[in-house]
């Protein structure tokens, strides 16, 4: 505006201003060397720039690409995985209102704080979200790369960025730009407070708007089916646009190299609520699927038990007051409730009930499948009475199986995409020839593999294992009656068992040491080990995790007896 | 383990690696390419701070599924191994080393040739110098495979010299090989090394051109050098080279008395055995039964008749001159205790009558001698020599008979 020189070609004062920063004559169009260094920010906030060339915003540097931010970039991976999970059969609420909310609301809170620019970009960022996140749909994007300088990556930043060759090391991240306009900006150390968003963090945000809505999916089964491949979280930047260009630290913070894990992004979800100022969250009662009730249902089935114990479990549930709405239901930055993990929390209350039914001490369990057998060969009407060691037996072999499957899996995990990345521009060309070496090598060794099975993705289950009923070779125990191990006192039905063994006489704090109690295989009998294990493989998360739940119901159970400190016998120590 | 939850890239690759380990084990060539297409991919991570990184790891298991696969061809093979040469300068040349191992085993001299050349010619900066002990070898390599092309034209040359007719071509193409192998397996046996096949070659070729001086004192480093490994068959190379220039019993002992030291039960002992009982010096003779006693130690020369043979002259020679009867006695003794189970139980009595007759009677004769004649096998082996009405069992008994010796008992 202040320019007033008459242009050189048609003589007239009518200046505009080019993508690049430069003065163009608007009559004859002739574009002259003189930028403007735009240092004013009403500038690019108010006044509406004209440019030559609308669609494409070609930046000399980035080559075809264009600026991005990178909560852009999980704006749009959170995109992608509500959509994912809505075609998984989750309401379409989840993605155009709750997640979307939940993450205005974090951009919010987090983009006051932290940022560098001025206050009118904060309504810029969130003008974005609201066009559905396509990022070509805003033509008139002023260069902020003047305002932003380029060596902004002071401190020293660690990058073992794994994706570069040994050429990255930390003298190379100060000179390499990244992709995004912040990317280097984002990993600086002083984000803490502010909860920096990373790749298990979407899962967070996801998992939390499924809990809002309530919906029929526990964080284990979210993690199962991420690995899985249903829901995109590894080389989940394959569905950024073209022009989105990654390079340099926004590897790091895109390309993950590791499954998530459960704590973590349980935990993280939690903080996330407290940050976002949530109110409660909607009640869990016992119609939902996340009621341990229900829960306890699905998993019974799936571990090849008896309905009847489904009685058992409720009846656990009832007496230690784990299915109170309050109890289950998330209330953030409420300290003295205990943060739920339903799924765990199910699965604890089986192993609970098969050690009040069954002892599982290496004795008592096989006794009892002793007298099962007994009684059902030589009493065949009634119905089977549950027999563990036939359970065991059948359960096990269906185990190992799949275990052994899912450990081959594992072992066969192709991590890298067909879309490379390159960390910085100079070693492009060598990543290139590498990814192309190895396509080569996999073509050669892929004819060499026999029949290959195309690696298709299973299709997403709820169910890992079943068992069905019309299986004639008895393998299926869900209508087995515990007839042979209950009695009837008072009125009530009780188990045979008189003894209780518990898993740990004092709980550690967990604020401490992270654990309620510390699992060892060789502390505990087998069988114990065993259906630790096979829930272990169903929510795919540590034994321990399941163990210390069982603590803590253990301990709820028998709350008031542990106080007298009575006789019964404590852990059970080979 | 199954519960490794907190899976990531790396461990996911350290899983694959194991299951292709096994699969390579048990020669299942389709389940480790399987995993192998899997494991691929680690190239595009750096592991610049592993012992064995994934390029190495590709190379070696690559080129054994592609060698031992039944589907795989040499073409493919070949095809791998360039790209495995482009993977990792500084393993360069061993790569073209072990393409050239492979070659050769298919029978592809010229291929392998060809690449030896190729991998001679290779220049790539400070790393030239690094890989100066593979250079060597490769130089090495293609010197024995002109040494063989001079091989073959010899011949060549040889047949038509029976015919009558002198090839100058042929002759002169000869020699050019000649030169060529000299030059490079005269620098690699310099380098302390176990060069026997580079050794022999050269020899053979200054054989025949008559430079027996410089052969001898190749021979002569190879074998005596103490900063080369020891080597038993740079002794057996050098006592055959003797042997052929016809030398004197002296330098031909002494060049299998250190044989005898590190491979007590070495063929040659035979021959070793044989001169040594020759010589006039009692050490030498006395040295000899030790020799002869040493080889029957082994398990492998349990059926040897002829080593039996040797024992049984050198023993029966000592009885009957009555004299260093403590010879035998100093032998037995460290012998007596394991030496009847070991070789002359009933058992193998019967055994070596069965399957040879000559073998049983030095047999029976030695152990006659050192045990006497009411030892089993002296015993079975005489008496069914003499039902056969053989003559010379006759005379062992008689001749055990008479000189019966107590004491060794």
């Amino acid at each position: 505006r202040d320019f007033n020189e008459r242009c050189a070609q048609c003589s007239e004062v009518n200046w505009g201003l080019t993508d690049g920063g430069r003065f163009y004559c608007r009559s004859c169009h002739n574009v002259t060397e003189r930028t403007r260094e735009v240092v004013n920010t009403d500038f690019i906030t108010n006044s509406r720039v004209q440019t030559i060339s609308k669609g494409l915003r070609k930046q000399e540097k980035n080559d075809g690409g264009c600026e991005w931010y990178i909560c852009e970039g999980f704006q749009l991976v959170l995109k992608k995985q509500a959509e994912a999970l809505e075609a998984l059969g989750v309401c379409p609420q989840m993605k155009d209102e709750i997640l979307c909310n939940f993450w205005r609301c974090y951009l919010q809170k987090s983009k006051q704080a932290y940022c560098k620019r001025p206050a009118g970009e904060t309504v810029k960022a969130l003008s974005v979200c609201e066009s559905s996140t396509d990022v070509d749909s805003d033509p008139e994007r002023p260069s902020l790369l003047h305002l932003l300088s380029l060596s902004e990556s002071e401190g020293d930043l660690q990058t073992d960025c794994s994706f570069a060759s040994s050429v990255s090391k930390v003298s190379e991240s100060t000179s390499v730009r990244s992709g995004s306009v912040d990317g280097s900006l984002y990993l600086m150390k002083n984000q803490k407070e502010k909860l920096r968003m990373t790749m298990p963090m979407t899962l967070s945000f996801c998992y939390m708007a499924l809990l809002w809505l309530r919906e029929p999916i526990t964080l284990s089964e979210l993690l199962r089916f991420v690995v899985e491949g249903h829901i995109p979280y590894l080389n989940v930047f394959q569905h950024f646009p073209e022009k989105m260009k990654l390079c340099g630290l926004d590897l790091k913070i895109f390309c993950v190299e590791s499954w998530p894990v459960y704590e973590e992004v349980f935990n993280k979800m939690h903080e996330l609520a407290v940050f976002l100022d949530l109110p409660r969250f909607p009640d869990i009662t016992d119609s939902c699927f996340l009621h341990p009730d229900m829960l306890c249902m699905k998993y019974l089935m799936e571990a090849n038990l008896p309905d009847e114990l489904h009685n058992w479990t409720c009846r656990v549930v009832k007496k230690i007051g784990i299915g109170e709405v309050d109890f289950l239901t998330l209330t953030p930055g409420n300290k003295s409730t205990r943060k739920v993990k339903y799924d765990v929390l199910a699965a604890a209350v089986i192993v609970v009930v098969l050690k009040l039914l069954f002892l599982l001490d290496d004795h008592y369990e096989w006794l009892l499948s002793e007298y099962a057998e007994e009684r059902n060969k030589n009493n065949t009407e009634g119905g089977p009475y549950f027999d563990f060691k036939k359970w065991y037996e059948v359960v096990k072999q269906s185990l190992d199986v799949e275990q052994k499957k899912l450990d081959e899996e594992r072992a066969k995990y192709l991590w890298r995409c067909e879309k490379p990345l390159f960390y910085s521009v100079k070693n492009k060309s060598k990543v290139l020839k590498r990814r192309q070496m190895v396509v080569n090598l996999q073509n050669q060794f892929g004819k060499l593999s026999g029949s290959v099975k195309c690696a298709e993705k299973p299709n997403p289950s709820s169910f890992q294992l079943s068992w069905s009923e019309e299986n004639t070779d008895g393998s299926c125990f869900h209508g087995h009656s515990l007839k042979g191990i209950l009695q009837e006192k008072c009125g009530l039905l009780t188990a045979m068992n008189p003894d209780y063994w518990l898993c740990t006489v004092k709980l550690c704090n967990e604020k401490l040491c992270g654990h309620l109690a510390h699992y060892r295989e060789v502390e505990f009998p087998q069988s114990y080990h065993f259906v630790l294990g096979l829930f272990s493989f169903l929510l795919r998360i540590q034994p321990s995790y399941i163990h210390d739940e069982v603590c803590m119901i253990e301990h709820k159970l028998f709350n008031k007896k542990l106080c007298k400190k009575l006789k019964y016998n404590t852990v059970l120590r080979k | 383990s199954s519960y490794e939850h907190k899976l990531n890239f790396k461990k996911s690759k350290e899983a694959c690696l194991s299951y292709i380990q096994d699969a390579l084990l048990q020669k299942q060539w389709k389940r480790a390419s399987e995993f192998l297409t899997c494991y691929v991919e680690s190239l595009e991570k750096d592991y610049s701070r592993e012992h064995i990184g994934p390029s190495e790891m590709i190379w070696r298991i690559g080129t054994e599924v592609l060698w031992h696969h039944s589907q795989s061809s040499m073409k493919e093979f070949n095809c791998f191994m360039e790209q495995m040469k482009t993977l990792g300068v500084k393993r360069y040349l061993k790569v073209c080393l072990e393409h050239v191992f492979h070659l050769l085993c298919n029978g592809q001299i010229d291929e392998a040739y060809q690449n030896l050349s190729l991998a001679e010619s290779w220049r790539f900066g400070e790393q030239t110098a690094i890989q100066d002990k593979e250079m060597k070898l490769i130089q090495a390599y293609r010197g024995l495979l002109d040494y063989y092309s001079w091989s073959k034209q010899k011949n060549i040359l040889l047949e038509h010299g029976e015919d009558g007719f002198s090839d100058l071509a042929v002759e002169q193409e000869m020699h050019g090989y000649f030169r060529k192998a000299a030059v490079n397996l005269k620098e690699i046996i310099k380098i302390p090394g176990v060069w026997d096949v580079f050794v022999k070659c050269y020899v053979d070729l200054l054989e025949f051109y008559g430079d027996h001086n410089e052969a001898r004192q190749v021979l002569n480093e190879y074998a005596y050098n103490s900063k080369f490994p020891a080597n038993p068959n740079a002794h057996v190379y050098l006592y055959q080279f003797l042997k052929r220039q016809g030398e004197s019993k002296k330098s031909l002992i002494s060049a299998l008395k250190i044989l005898h030291d590190i491979v007590p039960s070495h063929e040659l002992m035979i021959d070793f055995n044989t001169m040594l009982q020759k010589s006039k010096k009692r050490k030498k003779r006395r040295l000899g039964l030790e020799v002869i006693f040493a080889a029957l130690d082994y398990a492998g020369w349990k059926a040897n008749a002829k080593a039996w043979s040797c024992l049984a002259r050198q023993v029966k020679q000592i009885l009957i001159s009555e004299k260093h009867l403590d010879w035998i006695k100093q032998e037995w003794n460290s012998r007596k205790d394991w030496w009847p189970a070991f070789h002359f139980s009933r058992y193998l009595a019967k055994r070596n009558w069965q399957e040879n007759k000559s073998l049983s009677y030095e047999k029976a004769l030695v152990a006659g001698i050192l045990l006497g004649k009411d030892c089993k096998y002296f015993k079975y082996v005489s008496h069914q020599g003499c039902k056969a009405q053989l003559k010379r069992f006759r005379m062992l008994k008689k001749f055990v008979n008479r000189h019966n010796p107590v004491y060794l008992r």
